[in-house]
């Protein structure tokens, strides 16, 4: 019996530190009957690093990302993540735009869809709780999602993406429908989790402040292309209005509006 | 004082009834005063008429509501679930849905006799189309986008089924439960009243062969009792599978 339940830790550790995955794309081409979103997209995305993604609004944001989480096939090109051509959905997780909560069960609950792995139903809930204290929500097992403010179900959410171990986690601006300071609250909950996790992140996001505050690199899109890829090399905790921080927005922003 | 107003004016013209007929201003062969009928309910359960009537009249409701409304889901669920079952059978029952299931009593009386038969079959007949209905519908309205979490997430289609079809689906198929319920003990009433050798209905059609009024007016009184108290087990049936929803966590 030590042995499994020494064997479960191990496992349980090395799904942790086990950390980021790579992810690498070739050619990626995706089309919706005539009209082509992605023309030809290369990528090598470093195990752990955090990539922004930014754009204009329908440049195909959510389409790579959901190619990425392997919810959608390319209409051509081959995607990889560490090395695997098949077979890494378990490793790549995707935050939805919506919480997308299950609105009959309790926040619990909806936390453990995310323990695919965990095998007694006592220790999924334990898990589930962990990882619900983990983004600040103790205490709130048993609520209905119903009773949660647009933040907290956004933090569910996370908290299932994290129940699951996810190796590369891709957010599709799951902030963009929070105020001001929930959202702050949110990037600075994302960055603190990235950090411990270790896991290679993924952000969506129409905030070019909000990439330059969390990413090591940005990505712009544009026309179906990586317009442009933009290193972010400033040390983090980092500070708002940095200067140089200010300056590379600018910069992508000039892209961007093509100024 | 909130919950008394409402009972004002029922007991008023229960009061006023009771006047009436003590009067003499209401002749008892058309309408018993409320004593009486209260008479004859003490009548009916002390001799156990009333009871082994309940009995057969519940049985028949609750045997024909299974069978249809259990046919009805099965269905709903395929219908909704499976394309090929859609384009096989829809057509087929909304034909089906437009002749009403009351004009079919000759015919079933044809067929089964006064048997148990001919109601179960009215019942079940009558609480198919709109349990059928709801289902579909239901599990038509399942949010895709909790669908795709959920494979996403890896669900089996037995666990998409379980935590995210049937669940989404379940508000729905209450709206057909309760409208299903109006419409067996509708049938029922018709069906017994027509013919039965038992229950409520005989209990009904035999006290006017005798001119006995008032088990008459008490047995639709039964009728009406029966109803409520399926539409209230219904409701808090409501209130606890759909406790999650704050539509109906007050109530
Ligand atoms: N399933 C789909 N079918 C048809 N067109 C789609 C589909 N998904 C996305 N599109 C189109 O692809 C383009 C890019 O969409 P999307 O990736 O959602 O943009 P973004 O997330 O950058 O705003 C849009 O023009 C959109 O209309
Ligand atoms: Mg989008």
């Amino acid at each position: 019996m030590n042995v499994t339940v020494l064997d479960r830790a191990v496992a349980r550790e090395t799904r942790v530190s086990g950390a980021g995955a790579t992810a690498t794309l070739r050619g990626i081409r995706k089309r919706f009957g005539t009209h082509e979103v992605l023309q030809g997209i290369d990528l090598d995305i470093p195990a752990g690093q955090f990539v922004a993604i930014v754009g204009r609004s329908g440049c195909g944001k959510s389409t790579l990302l959901r190619l990425i989480a392997g919810l959608d096939q390319p209409s051509a090109g081959r995607i990889a993540v560490d090395g695997q051509e098949n077979a890494w959905k378990d490793v790549v997780r995707l935050m939805f735009q919506e919480p997308r909560l299950l609105p009959w069960q309790r926040v619990v609950a909806n936390v453990e869809v995310g323990l695919t792995h965990a095998e007694s139903r006592t220790e999924r809930r334990r898990e589930a709780q962990d990882v619900l204290a983990q983004v600040g929500l103790a205490g709130r097992e048993r609520d209905w999602p119903a009773v949660l403010s647009g933040g907290q179900k956004q933090r569910v959410a996370l908290a299932r993406a994290l129940a699951s171990h996810p190796r590369l986690l891709a957010f599709d601006e799951p902030l963009g429908a929070l105020d001001a300071l929930t959202r702050i609250e949110m990037q600075d909950l994302i960055e603190r989790v990235w950090q411990e996790k270790g896991f290679t992140a993924i952000v969506v996001t129409h905030d070019v402040t909000e990439a330059v505050a969390l990413a090591d690199r940005i990505l712009v899109l544009d026309g179906g292309h990586v317009a442009m890829d933009v290193a972010v090399d400033l040390p983090r905790p980092r500070r708002r209005g940095d200067p140089q921080a200010a300056a590379i927005e600018g910069r992508i922003l000039d892209r961007l509006l093509q100024r | 004082m909130k919950r008394i107003l409402p009972w004002i004016v029922p007991v008023l013209v229960l009061l006023a009834w009771q006047a009436a007929a003590q009067a003499g201003w209401i002749r008892p062969q058309v309408m018993p005063a409320p004593s009486a009928v209260a008479e004859a309910a003490w009548r009916l359960s002390r001799s156990g008429e009333l009871w082994a009537n309940i009995e057969v009249s519940a049985w028949r409701a609750l045997a024909g509501f299974a069978i249809g409304g259990g046919i009805g889901f099965a269905f709903g669920m395929a219908n909704g679930l499976s394309a090929l079952s859609e384009t096989l059978t829809d057509s087929t029952l909304q034909m089906v849905r437009n002749i009403p299931h009351l004009a079919l009593i000759p015919l079933v009386i044809l067929w089964f006799g006064i048997d148990e038969e001919a109601k179960l079959f009215l019942v079940a007949l009558g609480v198919f189309f709109p349990i059928y209905v709801n289902t579909l519908h239901g599990v038509r309205s399942v949010d895709t986008q909790l669908l795709e979490m959920g494979r996403a997430y890896g669900m089996s289609e037995r666990a998409l089924f379980l935590r995210v079809v049937l669940p989404g689906a379940l508000p729905s198929i209450f709206v057909g439960l309760r409208y299903g319920l109006g419409i067996m003990w509708l049938t029922l009433i018709v069906a017994e009243t027509i013919s039965a050798s038992s229950g409520i209905g005989y209990m009904a059609m035999n006290a006017r062969e005798f001119m006995m009024v008032d088990v008459v007016v008490f047995s639709i009184l039964v009728y009406a009792a029966l109803g409520k108290l399926a539409d209230s087990i219904a409701r808090l049936l409501e209130r606890v599978c759909l406790a999650w929803n704050p539509v109906y966590a007050k109530g």
